[in-house]
């Protein structure tokens, strides 16, 4: 049945192998027999054991983890045009390793009995899928190998899953080479490489790598005054270039590059100096791919040219926070190294967006983290809230600016979705124009709040008087921020209604100090340590640092450490809100990780007992602070 | 328009009708094993009288699979035409196609529909158009169960005063709250996939909000 569809499926697997070694009528001939496969998150596509489909699977949207063994480790992600369940097509078993849709996902389901003749006639066809599923990667020409050692069981067992995963892990090594000739000049090379943003710059004569030159080399040779900037290439460049071949495992490129003592690996295509180089590889690359450095980590990010880019990156962030917490790293040093991650992600996709756009900002603008982003207390991807600030303009300029700030965040929204923030169901979005105002916009919106509170405008404070600065100006923010806190003065009675609405998160116990349990929906009998234990801290934290018009700490265990400086007859009780605070921020960090969502929702059946004390102390906490700020800010005591 | 409204208090009552029979054994069939044909027409324009179908692009949806042997897509010979909507849907009148005749496009319609839940976006209108169609050809009304998305995303909406809602929600809003690649938007085939994959995403969201017991035909009928 050829149709649109049809059509649109041909146009996406012709850019992805082993489809690229077939001709467009091939391609559109299979296209005609697929099937479109939606997977909810963490649903399985195959399991370990079971029998094998009549189909294998392209990932068309989202991404696919295959996991083996008792513990289930992820051996391998599929993302776009990655090709998967391949066994059918080569061995007549069933499967060896689950595939999990990591995310929501579209997989294109390629029957095998059709694909077959093709895989057996085209030889270059045949020897990627035979290479993939030996690798046991996807995609062998991009991301090089998985490492010899699964090719030498290429039918059996995937190796212990005991070690580590990225002591085999492919490098992943850049392929865009930044090449000059002999003679290029000094400073012509460093004015390509900073266009290009790269380290370094390999000199290749008839496609061949005769030598590299690094920053380092300038710096030597021609800063120093040692050579002139119109010293030729040939002069100054490291040669022979050490070379390695594409199969290169992370620990292999570690161990090439601490040996030779170079900050570069050329990779070329049978890992000689005479044939064509293909790749280079940095120390910096190694780094990334051990996900282990914040440094590198954020290096990575600000290189990054498209959204896609930062997706990577943003599992890497996710690795590295569950390596904190097992290791016991303090949360509040943990909760500030992903903030600022996290943070740095969101500059970048706002830096991409404004590249987007055909004309720079017309006037100075903020872009504000709301809710938890904006407290730092972040760890795992949740969804957006923000929201955007620009300077005022004339008024024969408003609708124009505002068009123009729509716009933008409209990129910028559409860019976090595809790193991986859920858009705010709310809508609580600097692209939604209720979200995107001027300085006297927003202004007369939060006076509107203050001085005519209603429900609707205590939950819109809680939001967003928690608000950061992610990217912008500093002045706009202050100004507003100062404004709020005069305006807060001025209006007291508005204390009331904060702590009326902070009083409102449900209570974390029962008469009897059991745990409360959600009573209806899709987290019916779980416990949600959101609403029940974070919020009715993070709300108080607020209420009564507003009362001291103390500005830029969003930060909720922060908050409650300057409180403990600001009043010490309830030093103690503050330390202990900020402590347990951490704790269970901390403890909804491991769950989240544990389950791969937001860790809203805990299985109370899964808790150890011990875990469960350590909750249940914190809940004594919570109240006694509820009483005292439902004290202080009795409407008697106010007016 | 005024006609639109009146055929869809009428369906909207037909709805409950199904509702209150509750002893219609299909409702209780897991939303898994049912297979949905979600649909999307091209016309002149949008007069049920004198507006004609241009193109009819369908596809099967079954436990989250789409098809494509399984699906159709059929342009349709007329001899009406308004040259304003093709604006729009960029069929052109002599497009050099074997068109087949309107009666012949809605045998092999029906053939493909079969007794399928019938899913569309504004299916009101998608619905009569093909009714009017029918009765000009002197074929039998469609008497699937239909389902709309426009309708049912409204149900995945979160209860909130702070979220301002639209009264109506077209199939671009979808696909941007969606992310789902407005490529090939505005042909007959390209919509029903964006409707397809718009409505796994909503039959999604609904089973979360129902929590962990069975999701039933009669649990997207309730609403």
């Amino acid at each position: 049945m050829k149709n649109t569809i049809s059509h649109r499926v041909a146009d996406f697997l012709k850019n992805f192998p082993p489809f690229t070694f077939l001709n467009q009528k091939d391609i559109e001939i299979l296209s005609e027999q697929i099937s479109i496969i939606y997977k909810e998150k963490d649903s399985v596509i195959f399991a370990e054991n079971e029998e094998t489909h009549s189909s294998f699977y392209i990932v068309h949207k989202g991404a696919v983890a295959l996991k083996k063994g008792p513990k289930n480790e992820i051996l391998d992600m599929c993302d776009e045009g990655d090709i998967f369940g391949l066994r059918p097509l080569i061995a007549n078993e069933n499967y060896k390793m689950e595939a999990r849709a990591y995310e929501e996902t579209i997989l294109y389901a390629i029957p095998i009995a059709i694909f077959r003749p093709y895989a057996l006639e085209n030889e270059a066809v045949g020897n990627f899928l035979i290479q993939s599923f030996a690798a046991n990667t996807q995609n062998p020409y991009s991301k090089s190998h998985r490492g010899k050692l699964y090719g030498e069981n290429l039918n059996g067992d995937i190796l212990d899953t005991d070690s580590k995963l990225f002591d085999i892990q492919p490098v992943k090594y850049s392929k865009k080479i930044v090449t000059c000739s002999a003679t290029t000049t000094a400073q012509e090379m460093a004015e390509k490489m900073i266009k290009k943003k790269v380290g370094a710059i390999l000199v290749v004569e008839d496609k061949l790598p005769i030598g590299i030159i690094t920053d380092k080399d300038l710096r030597n040779k021609i800063v120093t005054g040692e050579y002139p900037i119109t010293t030729e290439a040939s002069v100054i460049m490291a040669s022979p270039v050490i070379t390695y071949p594409k199969k290169l495992t992370i620990t292999q490129a570690q161990i090439a590059l601490i040996k030779s003592n170079i900050s570069h690996l050329c990779i070329t295509k049978d890992g000689t100096p005479n044939s064509k180089a293909v790749g280079i590889l940095s120390k910096h690359d190694v780094m990334v791919s051990l996900g282990n450095n914040p440094s590198v980590l954020i290096k990575a990010i600000k290189r990054a040219k498209k959204y896609k880019d930062i997706k990577p990156i943003r599992i890497s962030i996710m690795q590295l926070l569950s390596g904190y917490l097992e290791q016991n790293i303090p949360i509040a040093l943990t909760s500030k190294i992903i903030t600022e991650l996290n943070d740095v992600c969101i500059q970048q996709v706002i830096e991409i967006s404004l590249k987007k756009m055909l004309t720079p900002p017309p006037v100075k603008f903020a872009w504000l983290a709301m809710g938890s982003q904006g407290r730092s207390e972040q760890l795992l991807q949740t969804d957006q809230d923000n929201a955007l600030l620009y300077e005022n303009v004339p008024d024969e300029l408003k609708e124009k600016t505002k068009k123009y700030f729509l716009e933008l965040a409209t990129h910028v929204n559409k860019g976090l979705f595809e790193i991986g923030y859920d858009y705010c169901p709310a809508e609580m979005m600097a692209s939604n124009p209720k979200w995107c105002l001027s300085l006297d916009e927003w202004k007369s919106l939060v006076h509107q709040w203050i001085t005519n509170t209603g429900k609707d405008e205590v939950l819109l404070s809680f939001i967003f008087f928690d608000y950061s600065l992610s990217y912008g100006d500093t002045e706009l923010t202050n100004e507003l921020s100062d404004y709020i806190l005069n305006d807060i003065k001025e209006n007291p009675v508005f204390y009331i209604h904060l702590v009326s609405g902070a009083l409102q998160s449900p209570s974390p116990t029962g008469f009897f100090r059991g745990f409360l349990l959600e009573q209806d929906g899709a987290n019916k009998d779980f416990f949600d340590i959101k609403r029940r234990a974070l919020m009715p801290l993070s709300d108080a934290a607020r209420v009564l640092i507003l009362s001291h018009a103390v500005k830029s700490i969003s930060n909720t265990p922060e908050r409650f450490d300057k409180l403990a400086e600001l009043e010490p007859h309830n030093r103690e009780l503050y330390l202990a809100c900020s402590y347990s605070y951490r704790a269970l921020l901390k403890f909804r960090t491991k769950q989240g990780l544990l389950h791969n969502d937001s860790g809203q929702y805990i299985a109370l059946g899964d808790l150890s007992k011990q875990e469960k004390i350590k909750l249940k102390s914190t809940f004594k906490t919570i109240k006694e602070l509820q009483e005292i700020i439902s004290i202080r800010f009795n409407s008697s005591n106010i007016l | 328009m005024n006609n639109f409204f009146k055929e869809s208090k009428t369906r909207i009552f037909d709805f409950f009708k199904i509702f209150e029979k509750s002893t219609d054994p299909t409702l209780l069939n897991r939303v898994d094993n049912t297979r949905f044909v979600v649909l999307d027409t091209e016309t002149t324009g949008f007069d049920f009288d004198n507006d004609r179908i241009l193109c009819i692009g369908a596809v099967s949806l079954l436990n989250g699979v789409i098809s494509i042997p399984d699906s159709f897509e059929i342009y349709i010979h007329q001899e009406y035409y308004d040259k304003n909507s093709a604006q729009i849907h960029g069929i052109l009148k002599d497009w050099v196609m074997d068109k087949p005749s309107e009666l012949e496009a809605l045998q092999q319609f029906l053939a493909f529909v079969s007794d399928s839940v019938i899913v569309a976006h504004h299916t009101i209108f998608d619905i009569t158009m093909i009714n009017k169609a029918l009765e000009r050809n002197g074929l039998p009304q469609l008497t699937n169960k239909t389902l709309d998305t426009a309708f049912l995303y409204k149900k995945t909406l979160i209860m909130s005063n702070l979220l301002e809602r639209k009264d109506k929600y077209a199939l671009d809003d979808l696909a941007d709250k969606f992310d789902i690649s407005k490529k090939d938007r505005h042909t007959a085939m390209g919509d029903a996939y964006i409707t397809a994959i718009a409505f796994l995403k909503i039959v999604k969201k609904l089973k979360g909000l129902k929590g962990k017991s069975e999701f039933t035909l009669g649990d997207l009928f309730k609403y």
